[in-house]
């Protein structure tokens, strides 16, 4: 899902809301023909229209969407809530959340509800939700695999080709400089921690991985020690900018074609429309820049699921509801076109709701043809359960080496030492 | 008969002993259920950790131990709390002087016989005390991104130079402006207030010894004021030492901001972000005394001779 943290206004009025969360059911009745209410937290643009098409078929139970913060803020929430008794039924959970959700016992196992679903998924993708073991944590949502968004205007009025590598992608973010000293290609966002993993995946970086009983972090393998020593000599040389995404200036600088590209996912256009409005149509998306020329591979920028919590009463109700929303064609279809998703399951990716490309990109009418072929080749990807503490680690140290001008190598081995050293605090089983 | 009442119940019994602490319960429930109950928990937290086995994924994998004095240690021996409480005290020293001196001189000068447009005067300065911090550091953010700037705007058009208030160095000043500007109004009102209730005649006799309006100032009103002036300097230091809503509001707009770059942003950060509650617990308690220790220190340091006079 996008990260719609424009300006993270309430980070503290989230601590002090969890106090105040409410969970609403006391009946522990699960037999169907009773009427339930579900507690529904999510923030997907105009998730409550995709509800109430199951509300208006589903009278007995009823599901109420309540409106969250992306990302983060609302694991934060959820793992509060969830303390103290009151999470709600469902909630959106993004893929690299749901291990710290299932380890903290917030998401309920909910292998016996799902049936056959798991068909309608790719194999990569239902391995988000059950970390390759039999239990089933949720059902996937939609998945963000990252593309490259450029200024088809300016890059032919300033005469600059696509790149295909990133070894190019280096040489146009020079040119764009020399050109136009008022101008970069992109920014270096040491906020995004999720973007930067996105594209340390596509290099073919594997952070966490399971052996047996016992966890193996390696998140300053060479892949990833590669993208960040690529980017922290583009910003060294001046040739990207340094300044994170999602702020005002940012979308002033998208806006106004300060920045020319924006290496994101596949809901940029979303993105692109409430922060860029004024350059509709001027847009186009290609394949990420490869490391090899000839390659083709991505990674995933965000992508989220529905689950279910443990200490909900209807955990079959809601695992019906979840289904419902990610793969009933009409749920998915109005995903599609209510909230700007790429759909997870198969079925909803060749749907009649995918044919046009998104309004932001008129002109660009194989956008979700292309979309789907990118798609394909994105990168496996095995989340720990204390992604938390390495994407706030990313930001510190990214943020440090930014404005004491080192390199971007070391951060990456703070992020690993960060990462392992809360790991052992706590008790996990870790190999070396 | 408001006044007949009272004799005749004097008159006829004693009150019962237990009639005062039936007037006390309500302060005391509620300082019980508000204050005593989470501090007690908050120790208690602080006492202990979470005990993950295996790869902490099944159901049950995750258990709450005792730690003893672990999070208190941890807490101590972490560099990056105490850097962060080094980066605020620089930061009050930067507020504090500059807020207090602004309110006593906007105080002095509503005081003023001559000064006009006084109500008005005191509701403008006081008026951005009652905007929200997280508000106030939102509007000044939007000030403050050179890109989308009025200030550099002009500056630019005037042929200035780029200026970055959210720089590493500049970001200090930044959030001490904040703090300035919503913060003078309240201290302003304090002194004013205290200035209100010195007695007339003590100018009188000043003017009539043959005091200036500055000498009046200095020499009667100031040491007047004296006692206010500390109790807004404590608070001023309690508020430094937790100093929170404007830092993290700024810091998606910049790199100058670490996640721990005030102590409570570091308690938030452990407590939220990474989830380490009973770290943040033990780190809330540390913060605590300090804030303690310093404030009494420094009430003890000054009350001879501040609050000596009052006595």
């Amino acid at each position: 899902m996008q990260p719609t943290r424009n300006f993270k206004i309430l980070t503290v009025a989230v601590g002090l809301a969890l106090v105040a969360a409410c969970g609403s059911d006391s009946d522990s009745d699960t037999t169907t023909d009773d009427k339930v209410e579900l507690t529904f937290w999510s923030w997907a643009p105009n998730i409550d229209k995709v509800v109430d098409l199951w509300n208006a078929d589903h009278p007995n139970t009823h599901v109420a969407v309540s409106k969250q913060a992306q990302g983060d803020e609302l694991v934060v929430k959820l793992l509060t809530a969830a303390k103290a008794g009151n999470p709600p039924d469902l909630f959106q959970a993004e893929y690299q959340a749901l291990p710290t959700l299932v380890s903290n016992d917030v998401t309920a196992d909910i292998a016996e509800y799902v049936g056959d679903t798991k068909e309608g998924f790719a194999e990569g993708l239902w391995q988000q939700v059950t970390f390759g073991g039999d239990a089933v944590y949720a059902v996937p949502q939609d998945s963000g695999p990252m593309m490259l968004y450029y200024r088809s205007d300016l890059f032919a009025e300033m005469g600059l080709a696509v790149p295909t590598t990133w070894a190019e992608f280096a040489e146009t973010a020079k040119q764009v400089r020399a050109k136009d000293p008022g101008r970069y290609l992109t920014t270096f966002s040491a906020a995004d921690p999720g973007w930067f993993a996105g594209l340390a995946q596509q290099a073919g970086a594997s952070w966490w991985s399971i052996s047996g009983d016992s966890w193996k972090v390696s998140i300053n393998d060479t892949a990833t020690k590669q993208v960040a020593q690529y980017w922290g000599d583009l910003v060294a040389d001046g040739a990207v900018d340094n300044k994170p995404m999602y702020t005002p200036e940012w979308n002033k600088a998208l806006n106004d074609g300060t920045l020319l590209a924006w290496p994101s996912a596949i809901w940029a256009p979303g993105v692109l429309e409430g922060n860029a409005a004024d350059t509709k149509g001027k847009w186009s998306m290609a394949e990420l820049p490869q490391w090899n020329a000839g390659e083709h591979k991505t990674g995933n920028w965000g992508g989220s699921s529905t689950a279910v919590a443990a200490k909900s009463k209807h955990q079959q109700r809601a695992t019906e509801f979840a289904i419902w929303l990610n793969t009933d064609p009409a749920a998915t279809e109005a995903l599609v076109k209510e909230g700007g998703l790429y759909p997870a399951a198969r079925d909803a990716q060749s749907g009649p709701a995918l044919t046009e490309p998104p309004a932001f990109f008129a002109e660009q009418t194989d956008f979700y043809p292309k979309a789907k072929e990118i798609a394909d080749t994105a990168a496996g990807f095995t989340w720990g359960p204390n992604v938390n503490v390495t994407y706030s680690t990313y930001k510190d140290a990214f943020t440090a080496a930014i404005t004491s001008s080192t390199p971007f190598g070391p951060a990456v081995d703070t992020m690993q030492e960060a990462t392992i050293a809360d790991m052992r605090k706590s008790g996990f089983t870790i190999t070396d | 008969m408001a006044s007949a009442a009272p004799r005749s119940r004097r008159a006829g019994r004693t009150v019962p002993a237990r009639v005062p602490y039936a007037f006390l319960a309500p302060a005391i429930s509620l300082f019980t259920l508000m204050f005593l109950i989470p501090i007690g928990y908050t120790g208690y937290l602080s006492l202990r950790k979470i005990q993950v086995t295996g790869l902490g994924l099944g159901r049950g994998s995750r258990r709450e131990v005792h730690a003893g004095l672990a999070n208190y240690r941890e807490a101590l021996a972490d560099g990056e709390l105490w850097d962060s409480m080094l980066r605020v005290l620089l930061y009050g020293g930067m507020l504090v002087p500059t807020m207090l001196g602004l309110a006593l001189l906007f105080a002095l000068l509503l005081d003023e016989a001559r000064a006009r447009a006084r109500r008005f005067s005191r509701i403008a300065i006081f008026l951005p005390y009652a905007v929200p911090a997280v508000i106030a550091s939102l509007l000044w953010g939007f000030l403050y991104l050179p890109s989308v700037s009025p200030v550099q705007y002009l500056l630019t058009a005037a042929g200035g130079p780029e200026v970055n208030p959210l720089g590493p160095t500049a970001i200090f000043f930044s959030i001490a402006n904040i703090a300035v500007w919503g913060g003078t109004g309240f201290n302003m009102i304090v002194i004013y207030t205290a200035l209100r209730a010195v007695p007339q005649e003590l100018y009188e006799s000043a003017r009539i010894d043959g005091c200036g309006p500055v000498q009046v100032a200095l020499r009667i009103k100031i040491p007047m004021v004296l006692p206010a002036l500390i109790m807004t300097f404590v608070f001023s230091l309690i508020a430094t030492l937790q100093v929170f809503s404007e830092p993290t509001t700024l810091r998606p707009l910049t790199n100058a901001l670490s996640s721990s770059w005030s102590p409570l942003m570091k308690i938030y950060q452990d407590a939220f972000v990474t989830g380490d509650t009973y770290l943040a617990a033990a780190t809330s308690i540390v913060l605590a005394t300090l804030t303690l220790v310093l404030s009494l220190g420094f009430l003890r340091l000054v009350q001879s001779r501040a609050f000596g006079q009052e006595s």
